[in-house]
């Protein structure tokens, strides 16, 4: 019997050529990326800034009423300066930063789960039940978020308690932001999400494995999902930033995270009326948030280029 | 004729694809008559070709078969065993027992799972053994389609075409079926890699004693692995007959026209033939021609083929055929 | 009499992502006028650039025709201007592509498509072209061809867009048709008719056509001389009955063998060739084709065989005679 293996690795056998998993692929694929690298740098970098800073400065640092103090531009003591109750930003800017993070990041969590479901099912079954979900769907899109945002986070803001986790209190509103944010922004993903099971579920290898016998949930978690990873991970990721921003959008209007929690929103909003007098109030929020939602789009970027399926059979 | 049982019994198959319009509620306008009316036996350990070009409805029949399509019309007997009677969950274990082969090899395997994950799967889905037991047979069936036991990690973009396509071949034979739906299976590949493919399914045929039905366009390869051939024009079977007589003494006008039409590697021989050249297109299928579908490009139609469908009947022993005029 | 075409020591490369592609190595044929010559080899071979190189329309980069020189009519085209080659190219040489859906413009009418090629390069009319072209739909055989001029490319069917393809390369009488795969992604009875058509044509226009195929009973059919090529090399080149009574290299024979014929039975295991076609990604230091060959000799590994007379008016790229199994 003629042995065809051998011969058919003869020619790659004599180049040398190293096998990758799709994971090792799509990682050389994100570090010839440069934005992407000083991204992720960046992300990496702010991180740290609000979560090892917490180790310089106590909250109690952040909500330190000092009167005398009281709008002071930056100097050696103060070195983003101090607010209207005479309170150091830097330290706010720390604290008030983990909370927009944690918002961002676990509001996003809800909206991938929330989208995953809704277009995994719509995609999977098709018939009635895609029409009524997209319907439901697009009729959600069409709501304003902001509006939508304001309206919810008014109606659910009274009488929610305060509560503490790892030592840090936080104000009821968060937890109602990050549901609020995470409710209205899981349509695109969802969208996204059923186009891609719609069309993975005609697929030649998913057609083999209903063959084989294997049962819908098992075609759905190991067929369909692991191969639609790539643009959840995507829009997850560019999701964050969204999710930071819409925070910041109504923190700023005075709806979001109530004080003396901080949050980079709505130390913006206390700045609003002292847009010239005391700049450093909003200049330092302002640009950490302009530096963490540039930072995640290079990264998302990069993540949407290193992880194209289309690529995935090129070998480096 | 039947000291073979049938092991597959197809009895009046048709699959319509509904043609709707509308926003809300989808209104239906017409149907695709993909296979409209098809009738065939299997039998045990032969291989049954099912040829025809595109748009005849040889793909559909496959899959109808197999139930991965629900049958419009009609039935398939699985040993005996009406398909479209079973329950979901003793369809699904039903299908241990019969499997496919998909003509695309860079679509069939999921690019995630590693090669070791995709043969395991049949054996997963059948609980058919623990995992100690499916790795070992893993090894065992890769070696039977010739691919390096060492490889049983990787992934599937890290094999060439036809090597893919016999990791499919091995995939379909975990579960150890006994009856496999060939959906061209070599189309796909270079020549010169066919025959590697179509000699590993013949021997696997002989060792255990598999059933196919071949569903192909290329009747040269059609020729030599199959024992009866039934040739597929819009959504009918319009011959059904033992290879060699089909071969050399094809009975209905379109299966005359096909087998002309296929270009033979000798340029002496291929130059001095007779041909039939079929005039115009194949019909489309969700507007078939009224009585026999073939009419319009018949040389030998006539009044009657126009109005009335012709059946298949038996127009010599083994031999059948739709025409009025045979 | 000269060639109408004479492709000599032509060398492409291509730049791409894993590495340089060695697409055509040192290929050499020529044709003479009404001449059809059959291009085949599997995917990879690189027949299909070798005549996107004769007639320009190789990228340059990622390509880059290294060297090598292709005459035509005497005037080498590799070192025309672009403005020089686009005169020629749908004039005197015209090429039919494999997918007639993405070589038509889907948002104009084909009758416009046709005539656009005579108004440009012959300085027709519009009413003349437009007389014209429908002539030529008429011998391509659409049905009711003055009424189809105004349709779009979808409103046909795959083998009459492919004949509109044709029509549309014949509108200005060239001297070479090139067609690369015109039939390989449609059914066997439309190829047969397509075939025909071209038969019949070529025969009133005495025309030369260079037909690639990774089919060999097709060029069967139509070739008067044919050419196999492998991994970017020119394996074999013989008259086509001369190839088929007798082919004398390795890979032409492996192939014939491999394929079964409709007219044939075999009992046995067919013929099977070990391993893969190659992809290119380096130059082999003797013969490319020396892993599958069951022949190979010593020299083999280490030499690579010029392409060199083996009979009459026959080459073939091997050291070895197939027939006797033993070193020429």
């Amino acid at each position: 019997m003629i042995d065809t293996e051998r011969t058919d690795h003869v020619w790659q056998e004599d180049r040398g050529q190293r096998s990758f998993t799709p994971a090792q692929m799509a990682f050389r694929r994100f570090v010839r990326h440069k934005m992407a690298l000083v991204g992720a740098g960046l992300l990496i970098a702010l991180i740290l800034y609000v979560s090892a800073g917490s180790l310089f400065y106590s909250e109690e640092n952040a909500n330190y009423v000092d009167l005398r103090a009281r709008l002071s531009p930056p100097s050696w003591e103060h070195p983003f300066g101090t607010d209207l109750a005479g309170r150091d930003l830097l330290a706010r800017t720390i604290y008030g930063g983990q909370i927009s993070v944690i918002i961002g990041l676990l509001a996003v969590v809800v909206s991938v789960v929330v989208g995953v479901l809704i277009g995994a099912v719509a995609g999977f079954y098709g018939g009635w039940v895609d029409a009524v979900l997209m319907r439901f769907t697009e009729a959600v899109f069409n709501i304003p978020q902001l509006f939508l945002l304001i309206v919810l986070a008014k109606f659910f803001a009274e009488g929610v308690p305060t509560f503490e986790i790892l030592g840090r209190t936080f104000s009821g509103s968060v937890v109602i932001i990050i549901v609020v944010i995470g409710l209205t922004s899981w349509m695109y993903l969802a969208r996204i999400v059923r186009s891609n099971f719609l069309s993975l579920k005609e697929q030649d290898f998913v057609k083999a494995a209903r063959c084989t016998g294997a049962r819908d949930l098992a075609i759905i978690t190991g067929h369909i999902l692991p191969n639609t990873m790539a643009p959840i991970i995507v829009s997850a990721t560019l999701q964050v930033a969204n999710a930071i921003l819409a925070e910041a959008y109504i923190s700023f209007l005075g709806m979001g995270v109530q004080p003396p929690t901080a949050t980079w929103g709505n130390m913006l909003n206390e700045a609003y009326n002292h847009l010239e007098g005391a700049p450093w109030m909003w200049f330092f929020p302002g640009t950490l948030i302009l530096v963490i939602v540039l930072a995640i789009n290079f990264l998302g970027d990069g993540l949407r280029d290193a992880l194209d399926p289309h690529s995935l059979a090129q070998a480096d | 004729m039947s000291q073979q049982q049938a092991l597959v019994e197809v009895r009046d198959l048709k699959k319509h694809f509904p043609m709707t319009r509308g926003i809300l509620i989808q209104r239906k306008v017409g149907a695709v008559r993909a296979v409209d009316g098809v009738s065939f036996d299997i039998r045990r350990g032969e291989t049954l070709g099912l040829v025809g070009e595109s748009g005849c409805g040889k793909t559909t029949t496959g899959n109808t078969i197999l139930q991965l399509l629900r049958p419009t019309e009609g039935k398939v007997l699985f040993d005996g065993v009406d398909l479209s009677e079973l329950s979901g969950e003793e369809l699904r274990l039903l299908r241990q027992r019969m499997q496919m082969i998909f003509q695309d090899p860079y679509a069939c395997l999921n690019p995630r799972w590693t090669v070791a994950r995709i043969i395991g799967e049949p054996m997963r889905v059948h609980r058919m053994a623990g995992r100690k037991e499916r790795m070992r047979r893993v090894k065992e069936l890769l070696e039977l389609v010739q691919i390096n036991r060492a490889h049983i990690n990787r992934y599937p973009h890290e094999f060439s075409g036809g090597q893919r396509q016999r990791i499919g071949v091995a995939r379909a034979l975990a579960s150890e079926p006994e009856f496999i739906v060939c959906d061209e299976p070599v189309s796909a590949l270079d020549v010169s890699i066919q025959a590697q493919v179509v000699n590993l399914l013949e021997r696997l045929q002989d060792k255990f004693g598999l059933t196919y039905l071949f569903i192909a366009h290329d009747l040269g390869m059609v020729r030599h692995i199959c024992d009866r051939v039934a040739v597929m024009y819009c959504g009918v079977i319009v011959e059904l007959a033992d290879r060699d007589p089909l071969y050399e003494e094809p009975l209905h006008p379109y299966s005359q026209g096909l087998l002309s039409a296929v270009p033979i590697p000798d340029p002496a021989k291929t130059r001095a033939r007779q041909r039939i050249v079929l005039p115009g297109d194949p019909p489309n299928p969700a507007d078939p021609p009224s009585g026999c579908r073939f009419h319009t490009r018949c040389r030998i139609a006539q009044e009657r083929c126009r109005e009335e469908a012709p059946s298949l009947r038996e127009a010599a022993p083994g031999h059948w055929v739709a025409c009025h005029l045979v | 009499m000269s060639p109408l075409l004479d492709v000599n020591d032509l060398v492409v490369r291509f730049s791409t992502v894993a590495g340089r592609v060695h697409a055509v190595n040192s290929a050499s044929f020529s044709v003479d006028r009404g001449e059809t010559l059959g291009v085949v080899g599997e995917s990879g071979c690189g027949k299909s650039v070798t005549v996107l190189s004769v007639v320009g329309l190789i990228q340059q980069p990622p390509g880059e025709i290294v060297s090598g020189e292709v005459l035509y009519e005497g005037r080498d085209l590799l070192q025309l201007s672009e403005q020089e080659m686009s005169q020629i190219r749908g004039r005197d040489i015209a090429m039919v592509f494999q997918d007639p859906m993405s070589s038509l413009n889907p948002v104009l009418t084909i009758g416009r498509q046709i005539s656009e090629t005579m108004t440009v390069h012959l300085g027709m009319s519009r009413e003349e072209a437009r007389a014209r072209a429908i002539e030529l739909l008429d011998v391509m055989g659409i049905p009711e061809p003055a009424e189809r001029y105004d349709d779009y490319p979808h409103q046909f069917s795959g083998g009459m867009r492919q004949r509109v393809m044709i029509a549309s390369a014949l509108a200005c009488s060239p001297s070479l048709l090139i067609a690369d795969e015109p039939t390989t992604a449609l059914d066997v009875t439309i190829q047969a008719q397509l075939i025909d058509l071209v038969r019949d044509l070529r025969d009133r226009l005495d025309m030369a056509i260079i037909w690639i195929t990774h089919n060999l009973a097709v060029v069967a059919e139509l070739a008067d001389r044919v050419c196999v090529m492998y991994a970017g090399f020119i394996v074999e080149e013989a008259d086509v009955f001369d190839l088929f009574a007798e082919p004398l290299h390795p890979y032409t024979l492996s192939l014939l063998k491999s394929v079964p014929r409709i007219d044939q039975v075999i009992d046995e295991e067919l013929f099977a060739v070990p391993g893969s076609p190659p992809d290119c990604l380096w130059l082999p230091r003797g013969c490319p084709f020396v892993p599958r060959c069951r022949f190979a000799v010593r020299r083999c590994h280490q030499e690579a065989p010029p392409l060199r007379e083996v009979g009459p008016a026959h080459r073939a790229a091997c050291w070895v005679d197939v027939g006797t199994g033993r070193e020429r």
